[in-house]
Parts: C-alpha cells; structure tokens; sequence
C-alpha cells in the first residue's frame, strides 16, 4: 500500500467542478483497469496489439457494464445529495429550535398571532368548502335538479306542485332518470311516538316519494327503503327511522326492523334505518331535524292542490340548461287537476330546474366569499405582524448573521436558515391553528338552530389538511420574505460596529416597520368597516316591526279529535272543535299572568299556505289575475291579541260560527290594494277559501310572514270554527317569562285531552331568531375576525412604537436633559404613533368606499358608504391606536436621562 | 483442474476479504481472488465491478479517488464497518457451510431409519 487514497491531487478536486457526471467516473474507473492488465501482459512478452485485445477479452461486456455503472452511480448521487440536503435540514432545524427556545416570548407571541389567522383560514376554508365547493354529499350529485317555480310571495303553495302535475312531469319530460319530491308542509312534532302507557313522545316527520331516497342514492343503514307497493291505498303503514332518532330513541337497537311502533295511533312497521351521511333537515330544510320518514300517498291526496316539491336525477349527460327547456315545453302542458280541464296551463313558466347545489347553497356564495375575503385580510394582518415581530428580531440578532457571514456562511445559506425559521414558526400556527379551527367547527356544527344548509356536516376534510399547508406556506413566505432579504443584505461592517442606536441599519429597518404597520391598520380598518355595515345591518333587521310582537309569546302543538261520524259538510266536527278550544282557551287565560291565548294552524315566519286570491264582491276577478294570493292562517278568536297584532275593526269571536256567515280578516296591504282608499272592513270578499262570499271584519298590520327582510306578503284569516284548520298551536301572551308558565299550560291541556303529548314551549321569538339566523351568524363571524384584525393591528402598532422608543433612549435622554418636559415626550410619541395610524386608516377608507359595494348585497337598509359606520370605525381605530401608542409614550416620558445616557 | 465457475454471491465475500487489509482498487482485486485462489476461480473480470458498487450502494464500501502504484488515477475501495461486520458473518456461514457439504460427502454408510416414535 504505497499510496494512501487520502491524498488526492489538486486536479482531482476540480475534475467535477462542474457538477457530478457518473459516465466519467465509470469510464476513468474501467480504464484504469484495462490499462492496468495491458501494462502487466505487455510485461510477460505480448505485443501491444495482443496484449489490448486479450484485456479487452478477459474484461468481458465492457459496454454493458459500464451502462450498469452509470445507473448506479447516477442514483447513488441523487441519493447523496439527498442526505446532504436533510443534513442541512437538521442542521438548520436544530438551530432554530434552540434560537426560538431560548427567546420564549417572541416564540410564543408568533405563533398565537399565527395560529389565530391560520386558524380562522382553516375554520372558514372548511364552511366554505363544504356548501360551496364540495358536492352535495349525494352520489353523482351534479346530475340532481331542485325543479320549482321562481320566487313569489305565496309562500310554499306557489313553490310547489299537485300529485296530478307531478305524475304527469315524471311520465313527460325525458331529462331525467327519475323524478321524486316530498310532502312540503309538514310541521314540526307532526308525530306522537307512544311507547307502552307512557305519554306520546313528539317526532318530526315528512312524507316523501316512495322513490325519494333511489333518487337522491341514499342506501339504508339496515333494513330497505320504501317501494311503490308502500305508497299504494291500503298499504301496510311503513317508517323509516333517521339514524340521529334511531339512536336517541331507539338506543340504536340493532334489531329495529321489522318492530312495529305506535305512531299517531297507528301500529306503523319499521322498515329501515337511514345512515348517519344522510341529514335531511341540513339539505332541504336547514336548521330543522327531520325524524322519520313516511311514504306519500298521491292518491290519497289529488285533491289537496299544491303540496309535493319535485327534484330530479337527471340522465348522465344531461345538462341543467337542456333541462330547463324541456321543462318550459312540458310545463303549458300540465294539469293541476287532471280532472278539471280547465286547470291545463296552471303552470306555464313555473317548471323552472336549477341545480340543487345550487338552490341548497347558492344564495349564500356571496355571503362565502366576504368571509373568506374577511380571513384573507387576517392573515395578511397576521403575516405583516409577524414580519414587525421578526424585523425588531432581525436588528438584534444582526450582528449573528453578519458573524455566521463572516465565518463563511454563504447569502443562500442565510436565506436558507431564516426561510427554515419562518417555515417552522408557521408550520407550528398551522398545528395549532387546526386545533383551534377544529374546536370552532365542532362548535359551529352543533348550531342546529342556524338556518344555514349542511351545517352539520362540517368537518376538517382532507382538503381542509392541503389548505392548511398551503396557508402555512404562503404565510411562511409572506411574513418571512421581508425580514429574510434585509437580513440577507446585512452589511457585515456595519452590523457588527452597529450599536444599535441610529445607525442607517436600523433607521432602514424602522421604515419598514412603519410601513408594515400602516398596511395592518388600513387592513384592520377595512375589516372594521365591513363588520360595521354588517352589525349595523343586522341591528336595522332585529328593530324591524315584524306586525307581531315575538317577545313575551310563546306556542306549543295542541292536539284534539274533532272528528264527528257521519258529518257531510264538516259542520258537526267545526262545531265541536269550536267547543273544545273555547273551552281550552278561557282556561288557559284564567292562569295568571297569561294575558292572552289564541291558536293558529300556521304561526309567521315557518310553513305557509295560500288557497288562491280572493276578489272584492263587483270587481271582475280577472282583474286581479297574477297577483301572488295571500297566505292563509285558520286562527281561533284571541290569536290576534296572543300574537301581539295590531288590528282595526273586530277580531272573531266564538259567535262567528260553521252556522253564521263567513267572517275573514285580511292584512293592510292587501285591503289597501282591494280597496284603496276606502276601509276595507265591512267589504265583501268573493272566493275566499270555502266561502264564495265573506265579510271583511278587521284589517291586521301587515306581517312578516314568509321573510324578516323581504317586503311581507299578504295575509288572510279564517275563523277555525267556520273553516278546517291544519293542527292548531295555541300562542299565549304572558306577563312572565313563558317558561314558567309551561307546566300549567300544559296541565289544563292534558286534562281535557289525556292523549296531550308533551309538546315543547317554543318561544315564539325563536321563530324570528331562526328566521335571522343566518344573518347573525355571518355578522359574527365577521365582526370576530374584524375584532381579531385590530387587535392584531394594535399588537403591532404598540410593537413598532415600543421599538422606536427603545432605540431611541438615548435621544429622549438628551432631550430631557436639554429641557425637554415628560409631557413633550409623551406627546411627541403620541404623535408618531396617530401619523401611522392615520396614514393606515386614510388608506383603508379609501380601499373600503372602493370595495365597499361588494357586499352591499349582504346589507340591509345601510348604504355601502354608511358615513355614520366609516367615522365610528375611523374613531374606533384612531382610539385603539392612541392606546396602543400610550403605553410606550409613557415608558418614554419616564426615561432617567442619567441612566439612558451612561448605558451603551 | 477445470476453472470453477463462482457460485452466487460468493464474489461479494471474496471482494470483502480482499479489502481486509486496506483500500484497494478494482484490478488489485481481481489479482487478489486470482492469486489467492490458485487460479482455479475464475472471475470474469467485468463482473467485479458491479459487485463493488452494489456493494458500495449498499454502505458495506466506501470509495475514494487516488493515485495508483503507477501513479495513475484509481477509484480505491475500502471497508466499511458494516462491511468488516458482513465479512465475519458470510466468512461463519460460508465455513459452515463448507464443512457441512463436506461431512456429508464423506459420509462411509446410509442414513439408518430414526425409531423415535
């Protein structure tokens, strides 16, 4: 061993100068070996030539192998260069985990600024997720249509079809795979589940198409779904239980079906369990909870007009627009009652298809994307926090960069080392801004009662986890990019002379800083506008007169038998129910602190009805053709006064009965139209429900019936004695909170029915709250992350002012020693710290009058340049800057000139 | 006596003995198995060098640029610790091995039938 492969000549350390090239390596190596055994066969006496080709022969298949050793070599580089760069990775890990340890503060306060903005992306990114951008959690969902006529001010009669319309759709149109619906005026508690001798438990539950849930491809957890057969006069009555029901009420017993259950008085065979991916309250009807469902009968109600909703599967390929056309053909075509001729036409131009992701979602994609816009600002504000944060680190930790400079680290070395540091910060936010984004929708999806569409569904899905490291990423690269290139650049020089007190560095430094800051409060003060304009919406909806005062009422299902063998024309059984609720209601007034007692068949603001438009006796009724017809309620004497109604003329009384003449009572906007300019009580209204003629005997104030915010549609009320209502909610006005009335409401109601279920109390303020919902709930949000935003921007405006004073110690020191009062001081700083601010809050005035008109649809009665919510946020802003600047002022004002002047 | 041709994996040891007392280059190697083995194995010379870099690729050598006897550029292979741990196991093994064919080779009688049970 004469040669130690340690020494390797000079040119060695070159040859690969530019860059790796296994051929060579393998070639030069192969060479060598040839060259090697011709040297030793030229030595035993062969010729040049022989000796090469003898080599040449021994060696064997050079070419192939030298292919093998390129290969191989190739991939032990790219395997090399691999663990270098992990080495290096470790490396750099390593020390940033020590320089973040051993500055706790700094660490802590990033990352909660970070877990805060990464967070709130998160929890939005998944609401937004799930009602915008993932399909409706059907099978094949795009091929599904909601097929309705557009809006009108009918309330769900004009939103809906007749069997006769929907039978005839489904055998027409050609679009589909098939066409389905369900019963749309089912109420809530519409059961009683009666277990032993126990008292009957209410239940919700709809009657939907017996192919409803083959349309939708929903499969049953256990047992099957409804067939035809179940639908059918006669059939053996069926339920398939919902798998949140079948667990709390049925302990989730796995051997359910088959059992039969009392349900409204009918032994009722269960024959499924619906999986727990199937919600049908969060698709179809947000903010309710749907129990059971029944197989609807077509047949057993042609006669009932507009009840069933159509939705359709359409055939693979079909699009939503070739859909729609057909419908526009089909729909002159449809009969409303097959059996009256003259009803073919009734739904010309009210067949309309549109995706059912998009009547489920699509109204709220605006409302999305302001709070989605409202995040992104939050975690610009976050990452421009953070930029501050690691600046006021980048001057103190300058020299250690200049050093690591001078001890060879090269410029990409550095950059790698702080972007590292930056990733790690961010991916740390990340970990905990998921949790925090986790606990908040777990929060969010147990909000039953918000009126938004899939709320329950919501949850951190995979593509939540993607765009969490995205976020990381970005923000990474966002607050890491600023500090990372100035520290970069540092001047090796004069970092390491710099004392830190005034040289160019830090002066440079401060100058981004200010910057950063002022685009923190004009994002803050953009965010705050727009929660302004929200709030302030939101507090014009809640003041709104409604036509009804919800507080202080409150509504519980009555349940009666009225039914009366042989009674032709219902007369016998109006009379009877006329007793039982007389009965019922002075009882229920005689309690104190009730003050009223009404019942209705339809309360404001959930399902409605309409049964047609009804004309003034002498008008020609065609004169009113197209206009959308007034929401029916079937209400008892004293509604009216329970509800908190304002009426002129008369409300019902019991004398108003199935024997006396038709009584009605309409509300203003209706009367006014019918007779403008004239009292409208006393008039006669011709084709009004059953009565071909009925008296005008009161005029209630307009209410908003079907929508808080929408203008309110007209209404009409019919005495329940004179005419059949749907169910009766008895309403009472209390003097006490309606909780506590609840038991002896319910105690008198027992008494006189032993078959009473024990309804629920619903205050009837729920009502609107649910009908509010989900403006409240968007207004939340966006004030939440507006209030994060400027606590943000107060974070960093007290950073840069803080730092400012630090650096300035000298400064002060000398002023004060020259003369300079505590209270100049004070000001001085003050001063500095409202210039940025106003400069931030100019800026984001600016921004907002020119974004402003983006969300002017979420707004309500506010103008998008409300100049009373720009000035309140201006002052709010300028307030919290004040603050934010006042502390540091103060520790200014207190500097020792002796003490600032000897350090440093 | 006929050359042997070398059983599988056999030039893996053999490659790791060679390397034993030091860093070696490829050809040295093949001069080594040669020498060593009384010219009866034969190595086709080719195929030791992608037995060296499999061997390398696997960390049981390590390899390094150096000048050669003659002072010329040579690629010098040397054990690993991995290596020096592999060359004792497949020396024990390969010994046993050995031993064991050859016990049997030289077996004088027949097997006799066990009457354990």
């Amino acid at each position: 061993m004469s040669n130690e492969p340690g020494q390797i000549p000079i040119w060695r350390r070159y040859a690969r100068f530019f860059g790796h090239d296994s051929a060579a390596d393998v070639r030069d190596e192969l060479d060598f070996h040839i060259e090697s055994k011709i040297a030793d066969l030229l030595a035993v006496g062969m010729t040049p030539e022989g000796a090469r080709r003898e080599a040449l022969r021994q060696f064997g298949q050079i070419h192939e192998i030298e292919n093998i050793g390129v290969h191989m070599g190739d991939k032990m580089e790219r395997r090399q260069r691999l663990a270098d760069y992990w080495t290096d990775l470790t490396q750099d890990v390593r020390y940033t985990l020590r320089t973040l340890r051993r500055d706790m503060g700094f660490t802590a306060v990033a990352i909660t600024i970070l877990a805060l903005g990464i967070g709130a992306n998160i929890a939005v990114f998944s609401v937004v997720n799930t009602l915008l951008l993932r399909p409706l959690p059907f099978p094949n969902a795009q091929q599904l249509t909601w097929i309705a006529p557009p809006p009108t001010k009918c309330g769900m009669s004009c939103a809906t079809y007749s069997s006769d319309a929907f039978e005839e759709f489904r055998d027409m149109s050609r679009s589909y795979q098939d066409v389905t619906g369900y019963f749309a005026f089912s109420g809530p508690d519409n059961l009683h589940l009666k277990i032993g001798q126990n008292d009957p438990v209410p239940a919700t539950g709809i009657d939907v198409i017996s192919n409803f849930f083959q349309v939708l491809g929903v499969q049953p957890q256990l047992g099957r779904l409804f067939n035809p057969a179940d639908a059918r006069n006669g059939a053996p009555p069926v339920i398939l239980l919902s798998n949140a029901w079948w667990k709390r009420q049925f302990n989730a017993d796995p051997n359910i079906v088959g059992k039969t259950i009392d349900i409204s008085g009918t032994q009722t065979t269960i024959i499924g369990v619906l999986p727990a991916s199937f919600d049908f309250g969060a698709v179809f009807a947000p903010g309710s909870r749907y129990d059971a469902f029944t197989p609807l009968n077509l047949d057993q109600c042609r006669n009932c007009g507009n009840i069933v909703t159509f939705l359709g599967r359409m055939k693979p390929g079909v699009t939503v627009e070739q859909a729609k056309a057909e419908a526009a053909i089909i729909a002159p075509r449809l009969y409303f009652r097959k059996t009256i001729p003259n009803t073919i036409g009734n739904y010309t131009g009210s067949v309309v298809p549109v995706a059912l992701k998009e009547y489920v979602s699509g109204q709220l994609r605006r409302s999305l994307i302001v709070l989605w816009s409202a995040v992104g600002m939050i975690l610009l504000i976050a990452c421009v926090n953070l930029s501050n944060l690691l600046l006021a680190r980048a001057s103190a930790r300058s020299k250690e960069f200049a050093m690591r400079g001078a001890l060879g680290a090269s410029r990409t070395r550095i950059i790698r080392q702080l972007l590292t540091e930056s990733l790690m910060l961010s991916a740390a936010g990340a970990v905990l801004g998921l949790v925090l984004a986790a606990a908040l929708l777990f929060w969010l999806s147990h909000q039953g009662s918000v009126a938004l569409p899939l709320l329950s569904t919501l949850h951190i899905d995979v593509s939540a986890l993607l765009w969490t490291v995205l976020v990381a990423i970005v923000a990474a690269a966002i607050f890491g990019l600023v500090p990372g290139l100035r520290m970069s650049r540092v001047n090796l020089q004069e970092a390491i002379k710099d004392s830190g007190s005034g040289t160019g560095q830090s002066r440079k430094h401060e100058r981004v800083r200010s910057i950063l800051v002022v685009t923190e409060v004009a994002l803050a003060c953009m965010l705050l506008v727009g929660a302004g304009l929200l709030l302030r919406s939101f507090l014009k909806v809640v003041s709104l007169d409604l036509g009804f005062e919800p507080q202080r009422s409150a509504a519980v299902n009555v349940d009666y038998d009225d039914s009366v063998p042989n009674d032709k024309d219902g007369s016998l059984s109006a009379a009877k129910r006329g007793v039982i609720f007389q009965q019922i209601l002075s009882r229920v007034t005689a309690i104190p602190g009730i003050q009223a007692a009404g019942t209705s068949d339809y309360l404001p603001l959930g399902r409605n009805r309409s049964w047609g438009m009804p004309t003034p006796q002498g008008r020609n009724p065609r004169d009113f053709n197209g206009l959308d017809s007034p929401l029916v309620y079937v209400v008892s004497p004293g509604f009216v006064q329970a509800m908190g109604m304002r009426i002129h003329g008369r409300d019902f009384t019991w004398d108003d009965g199935p024997k006396s003449g038709g009584v009605v009572l309409i509300s203003a906007a209706m009367a006014h139209y019918l007779w403008p300019g004239e009292d409208a009580v006393g008039k006669i209204l011709t084709n009004a429900g059953q009565f071909d003629h009925a008296r005008v005997i009161g005029v209630v104030d307009d209410v908003h019936a079907d929508s808080i915010e929408g203008a309110a549609s007209w209404q009409i009320y019919y005495s329940m004695v004179q005419t059949g209502p749907n169910g009766a909610r008895l309403v009472v006005r209390t003097t006490l909170p309606p909780a506590t009335l609840a038991t002896s409401v319910m105690h008198i109601l027992k008494e006189l029915n032993p078959k009473q279920t024990n309804a629920e109390f619903q205050p009837i303020q729920t009502l609107v709250d649910h009908a509010n919902s989900p403006r409240r709930f968007f207004m939340l949000l966006v004030v939440a992350f507006a209030s994060l935003g400027l606590i943000l921007a107060a974070l960093g405006i007290y950073g840069v002012i803080s730092y400012s004073v630090t650096r300035q110690t000298q400064e002060i020191g000398i002023r004060m020693a020259l003369g300079s009062s505590a209270g100049r001081v004070q000001r001085q700083v003050l001063a500095d710290t409202l210039r940025l601010a106003c400069i931030g809050i100019v800026l984001g005035t600016v921004a907002s009058l020119a974004t402003a008109k983006l969300i002017t649809a979420m707004l309500f009665e506010v103008s998008p340049w409300d100049t009373v919510t720009f000035a309140a946020m201006a002052v709010a802003l300028l307030a919290v800057a004040a603050f934010s600047g006042y502390i540091p002022a103060l520790r200014a004002s207190r500097i020792n000139p002796m003490v600032a002047l000897r350090s440093n | 006596m006929p050359k042997l041709e070398l059983f599988r994996g056999t030039l893996d040891v053999l490659i790791l003995k060679a390397l034993m007392w030091g860093p070696q280059h490829g050809y040295a190697i093949t001069t080594f198995i040669r020498q060593h083995s009384g010219d009866v194995l034969l190595v086709e010379e080719g195929t030791l060098y992608p037995a060296l870099w499999r061997l390398e690729n696997k960390k049981l050598l390590a390899s390094e640029w150096g000048l050669s006897e003659n002072n010329r550029k040579a690629k010098f292979y040397r054990l690993t610790p991995a290596g020096k741990k592999q060359l004792t196991e497949e020396r024990a093994t390969w010994e046993a091995y050995a031993e064991a064919v050859s016990r049997v080779l030289s077996a004088t009688q027949i097997a006799l039938a066990s009457n354990k049970a």
